[in-house]
């Protein structure tokens, strides 16, 4: 969540800096999500090797609920469909429908983590809590990773939305923008991870 | 209200404790009356706290580096001094309990808490200077990494006196890590203190990664960077491909402990080799984070003062990238004895032995860069010329470790201690001081003493061998690491020489605090004004010293290796000439330091269970944080008028001493 | 050039020295008295002797360089610019391969043969089988053959293979008698082994390598390695003990952590309690299947799950 950048160019070269600035920034975000996806892969991994360790509790066919999987990764996949349409609202200065298009992909986002809350909820409730097998622990910890991304990428949208309020769209702004779209379009790739390796495959 | 925090938690019961305690109240209630007599505390945070100057950091890294090395050394002399005594039946005058917290807190702080700032402080003061950068690719980011380590530190610090620290060994191998079994705060304080100062690290790496591949100056091709850059990158980008792991197992360590789950537990499916394999996942490139900016140190310094080209530059770079590929793929040669099937260990054995042939050429690439060269005896080419040698002794016993069949009988004895002191005192830890002694002109403008210097580098020298040969015989004896007493009275006489060694490389921390100490008072007569004092290749010599906070005032532009020295060789000036143009700059940020402080007290609260101030703590973290993202006047132009002054002023010290 | 050759003369002094050092004097590791302690001990000097063709001419050329080419000898050359020979570069590049292929290939051989899960007897019937659970702080050693166990203290007849099955009612620790050879790690639900034998009668000293919490330096336990009728004789004297211990209540007991426990004598333990302790770790998992083998010598290290690809 880099935010500062300064040009190593000469400063007439003022219009070229700023752009150039814009870009540095863009690259160490592509940097930064190369680590969290180190992150994520240490999780699949031990979600890989914990998948067997149910200590007698339920295994994933017996928990997993594909309906509501399936309804939270249409929520996500369209959501990242409207951030791109955002995006491209953006590249077109068209600022309200920018404003429009961030404020449902906001919405959607929300939808994703409350019927992920619900999902958690319900699996504590019924005593499958992350404390019951090691199984349900990297469960809970690879999926609740995501959302606590997806929960940040929310803030991020939030407080993106209060600056184009405030600031506009500006060389500031702009670039803030281009590293959330990344940062969103990442977190629904891993999503789609999380959706095949661990919901289908633990149906399956 | 206060969690598990109570009055108890302060062990007044230990004499030793409480004594460093009192030492180090009465030091800091000194150091802080100090600052304000001198009213020094305005300058303080506005020249050094807040600022984003990558030398500065630099500097600011190095010192926490140093002071973190006497704390980790004290430690191990204690250690020593245990380990001489307690033969044969005695105990000694260590009980387990403190000893075991003492062993851990060595490893922690030297591992975490010197040899990572040095490496990242030179890297600071270093990278941007020689690539012909302004500043690194996110000032801002810099500061805050600094800050957060320093939060680390200073959590690590606290444990000391409000409760314990770990008893579980450096990498707090689970399940003994595990709640069931350390119920104590000792773990959580390793847990936050190498969080929050773990993430500061992944910052670093992403910020140099950028800063290395964007920020080069016109000219400076990938193949034109000095190798210290080199070997920066590379471990730059081991870094951002191994911390997040470290990051991510201590973050499940913590569920376990904190929430009851089951990553590493004994039972219900938890699966402690798992632990054990994340951990080297991420420890194996971490000694080559460590080794491989020092072995850039060598480069430049052997270069240099040998007054010669460096041999085979290209060679050294893929070697580097050799060695740094090959680090990802041999993690396992750190717990053969697990039981792995026989092609496992082989594979990861052959692994190991192979990263040996790049490093083996780049021994010799400094022979030879020394042949036919024209070699000063100054204190950092005594440093470079031990290294070479003690980290020969080093790589071969590592080989030897990594061989299976002698693992099993070398693992976890005192072999592994000497080899890895070895390599981590023979080659990271001469390579950050010979780095000190030759960048110390840069970034202060005068240079260290060079007599007081040379008695340091043969204390370590001799103290080295003297301590750590013969753990070498004792492991050849059964003796293991980590032992708080032994029964064998035929160690003794080994223990004893050891604990010389160790007496003897004291001395030489005493010679670098003398030579700090002599070379302030008479920087007047080692004052350097040239920027240029021992008449270098590399571009961060072509500014004056200490470099102004520009950097350059205009930009350099390369056109092959050592441009600087070819550009001396042909006679051009190497002094900046008008006109000059306003420079873009970033402000100083008050952020990076409020943001840790609430980091700070996060990790503190969660280590004691006290969760309001844990929420006040991470409130705080996300409001400070917001308040930088809202904040547009983070940067400003330095008038063209002011760059000429700064630039006259230099141009004028040049000409009185001429 | 009197000076190049005193410095050969003074490295072949030091690798004389280190030989003999390692060599002359008697020590756990060079003086095994098993065989599989005795290739290991081949194989430690082996691989050192050969890393000295690369060793000692770094050090020797180390020396040699710096003083032949300081600043102050005007007489020797000085080529500023001279970086790069095709000749020499190929050379350092080809030696340590050329070492490291050797050492690769001896690494694999050794690997195989000297790999803590294989068995040292063709037959199985030839070797015995002592289980060994690390505790907190204390080895337990249970004998199924002869329905006893001991604390701290374990004995076996020289030239007889034993097999070692380790595990750990605690943390992790690492189950090592240095003059006999390989440790392996003792981990809690798990059931490791190592195969050693003693080829020398005496009592070796045997310990717990890995670190395990406050009672570790005490974790030490002797080996006593006799013919085979003063075994019978120390297997009877076991048997007179009055001291019996059960699964899970004597266990439980025992388990509780203490320090440089003494030695102890069990003349009758629960069968199968070794099995008993791994599946006190396995909550909810009906263990059947997970330890079908374990009757049997051939039993491998299959329920071992090793976690490599939890790696980047």
């Amino acid at each position: 969540m880099t935010t500062e950048t300064m040009s190593n160019h000469d400063a007439h070269a003022d219009e070229h800096e700023h752009h150039d600035a814009g870009g540095i920034k863009i690259f160490g975000f592509w940097v930064y999500l190369m680590s969290d996806l180190v992150i994520f892969g240490s999780l699949f991994a031990t979600y890989a090797v914990l998948m067997k360790g149910t200590a007698g509790g339920p295994t994933g066919a017996d928990i997993f609920e594909l309906p509501l999987i399936l309804i939270s990764t249409f929520l996500l996949l369209f959501s990242s469909f409207t951030y791109g349409m955002a995006v491209l609202a953006m590249n077109a200065n068209r600022v309200t429908q920018l404003k429009a298009w961030l404020g449902i992909t906001f919405l959607l986002g929300a939808g994703f983590i409350g019927l992920e809350l619900y999902e958690f909820q319900h699996l504590i409730h019924l005593g499958y809590g992350p404390d019951r097998s090691a199984f349900l622990s990297s469960f809970f910890t690879l999926v609740g990773t995501h959302g606590l991304h997806v929960f940040f990428g929310l803030v991020w949208l939030l407080v993106m939305l209060v600056q184009l309020q405030t600031k506009g769209l500006n060389d500031m702004t702009r670039p803030r923008i281009m590293c959330l779209s990344l940062f969103w379009h990442f977190l629904d790739i891993v999503w789609i991870c999380v959706f095949s390796f661990v919901y289908l495959m633990g149906v399956l | 209200m206060f969690g598990k925090l109570s009055i108890d938690a302060i062990p007044f019961h230990d004499p030793i404790i409480m004594v460093v305690a009192v030492a180090m109240a009465i030091g800091g209630i000194a150091l802080i009356g100090a600052i304000t007599y001198f009213r020094k505390w305005k300058w303080l945070w506005t020249e050094w706290f807040t600022s984003v100057d990558h030398k500065k950091l630099g500097i600011m890294y190095f010192i926490v580096a140093l002071v973190m090395l006497i704390r980790g050394f004290a430690d191990a002399i204690m250690m020593r001094t245990q380990l001489a005594m307690a033969s044969a039946g005695a105990e000694g005058y260590l009980p387990p309990d403190h000893y075991d917290q003492i062993f851990t807190a060595h490893g922690v702080i030297m591992i975490f808490f010197v040899a990572m700032p040095m490496v990242i402080g030179l890297m600071n003061l270093v990278v941007p200077l020689q690539i012909g950068a302004r500043d690194v690719a996110y000032p801002f980011l810099n500061n805050l990494s600094f800050w957060l380590f320093a939060a680390g530190a200073i959590l690590v610090n606290i444990s000391l006196v409000v409760g314990e620290f770990a008893k579980t060994g450096w990498l707090a191998y689970a399940p003994l890590s595990g709640i069931e079994y350390s119920p104590g705060v000792g773990v959580d304080y390793w847990i936050w203190a190498l969080q929050i100062s773990g993430i500061g690290t992944t910052l670093t790496g992403i910020n140099f990664f950028v800063t290395i591949l964007k920020m080069r100056t016109k000219g400076m091709t990938m193949f034109r960077m000095p190798i210290f850059t080199w070997t920066s990158l590379c471990a730059n980008v081991l870094i951002i491909a191994s911390f997040p792991i470290l990051t991510a197992t201590i973050a499940l360590l913590t569920l376990d402990r904190y929430f009851g789950m089951h990553f590493f537990t004994n039972d219900f499916g938890g699966n402690m080799m798992m632990y054990v394999n994340l951990i080297w996942a991420w420890g194996h490139p971490e000694v080559y984070i460590l080794i491989l900016p020092a072995f850039g140190v060598f480069s430049e310094v052997i270069a240099t003062f040998a007054r010669k080209r460096l041999f085979g530059y290209g060679t050294m770079v893929w070697a580097t990238v050799a060695i740094t590929i090959l680090s990802f793929i041999v993690w396992l040669h750190h717990f053969f004895t697990m039981g792995a099937g026989a092609n496992v260990n082989a594979f990861f054995g052959i692994m190991t032995m192979i990263i040996a042939i790049p490093t083996g050429v780049k021994v010799f690439n400094w022979l030879f860069t020394m042949f036919r060269g024209r070699l000063e005896f100054t204190s950092p080419v005594l440093w470079t010329l031990g290294f070479i040698i003690t980290f020969t002794l080093g790589g071969m016993t590592g080989v030897m470790l990594a061989i299976p069949g002698a693992n099993f009988v070398l693992h976890n004895s005192l072999f592994v201690i000497a080899h890895f002191h070895n390599v981590i005192i023979g080659g990271v830890l001469f390579g950050m001081l010979a780095g000190l002694t030759y960048w110390f002109p840069k970034a202060f403008g005068f240079t260290l003493n060079e007599k007081w210097g040379k008695r340091s580098f043969w204390c370590w020298l001799i103290g080295f061998y003297l301590a750590f040969m013969p753990l070498y015989v004792l492991s050849f004896f059964g003796a293991v690491r980590r032992m708080q007493s032994y029964d064998t009275a035929e160690w003794q006489p080994w223990m004893l020489l050891a604990w010389v060694g160790a007496v003897i490389i004291l001395f030489g921390i005493i010679c670098t605090v003398i030579q700090f100490y002599v070379s302030i008072r008479d920087r007047k007569q080692n004052q350097d004004v040239s920027g240029d004092p021992w008449d270098a290749r590399t571009l961060e010599w072509s500014t004056s010293s200490p470099a102004p906070f520009y950097n350059f005032a205009h930009l350099p532009n390369v056109s092959g290796i050592d441009t600087f020295w070819a550009q001396k060789q042909a006679g051009a000036k190497t002094v900046s000439e008008g006109p000059y143009q306003d420079i873009h700059m970033p402000r100083n940020t008050v952020a990076g330091p409020i943001i840790s402080l609430f980091a700070l007290i996060l990790g503190f609260a969660l280590v004691w269970h006290i969760w309001w101030l844990a929420a006040v703590g991470a409130i705080g973290t996300f409001v400070s944080f917001l308040a930088r993202v809202f904040n547009d006047d983070i940067d400003y132009y330095v008038p063209a008028s002011e760059v000429e002054r700064i630039e006259r002023e230099h141009k004028e010290r040049l000409e009185m001493q001429a | 050039m009197r000076r190049p050759h005193h410095l050969r003369v003074l490295g072949i002094l030091l690798l004389l020295t280190l030989t003999l050092l390692l060599t002359g004097c008697s020590s756990e590791l060079l003086d095994p008295m098993g065989q599989i302690g005795s290739e290991q001990r081949t194989l430690i000097l082996t691989s050192f002797a050969l890393m000295q063709i690369v060793v000692i001419p770094v050090i020797v050329m180390t020396l040699l360089f710096a003083w032949r080419y300081r600043r102050s000898n005007k007489d020797a050359a000085y080529h500023p610019e001279w970086a790069h020979n095709n000749w020499i570069e190929g050379i350092v590049w080809f030696i340590p391969c050329i070492i490291i292929i050797f050492l690769a290939g001896l690494t694999w051989y050794t690997s195989h043969s000297l790999d803590p899960h294989k068995p040292i007897a063709d037959d199985p019937s030839e070797q015995m089988e002592i289980q060994a659970v690390s505790l907190d702080w204390k080895w337990l050693f249970i004998y199924p053959e002869q329905g006893i166990a001991t604390v701290n203290e374990v004995a076996f007849p020289t030239d007889v293979p034993v097999r070692f099955r380790v595990s750990s009612g605690s943390v992790m620790n690492a189950f090592f008698i240095p003059t006999l050879g390989s440790q392996i790690y003792a981990m809690a639900g798990m059931d490791n082994d190592v195969h050693l034998i003693a080829n020398h009668e005496g009592v070796y000293d045997g310990r717990s390598t890995n670190y395990s919490g406050a009672g570790f330096s005490g974790m030490t336990f002797d080996a006593i390695a006799t013919s085979q009728e003063e075994f019978e004789a120390w297997v009877d004297e076991v048997r007179e003990s009055d001291q019996t211990i059960d699964f899970p209540d004597g266990y439980n007991e025992l388990a509780q952590p203490t320090e440089d426990h003494p030695v102890e004598y069990y003349s009758e333990v629960s069968p199968g309690m070794y099995e008993d302790i791994i599946r006190s770790f396995h909550t909810g998992s009906d263990d059947g299947d997970m330890h079908a083998g374990h009757g049997e010598a051939e039993d491998d290290h299959g329920d071992m799950p090793m976690s490599a690809e939890a790696a980047e």
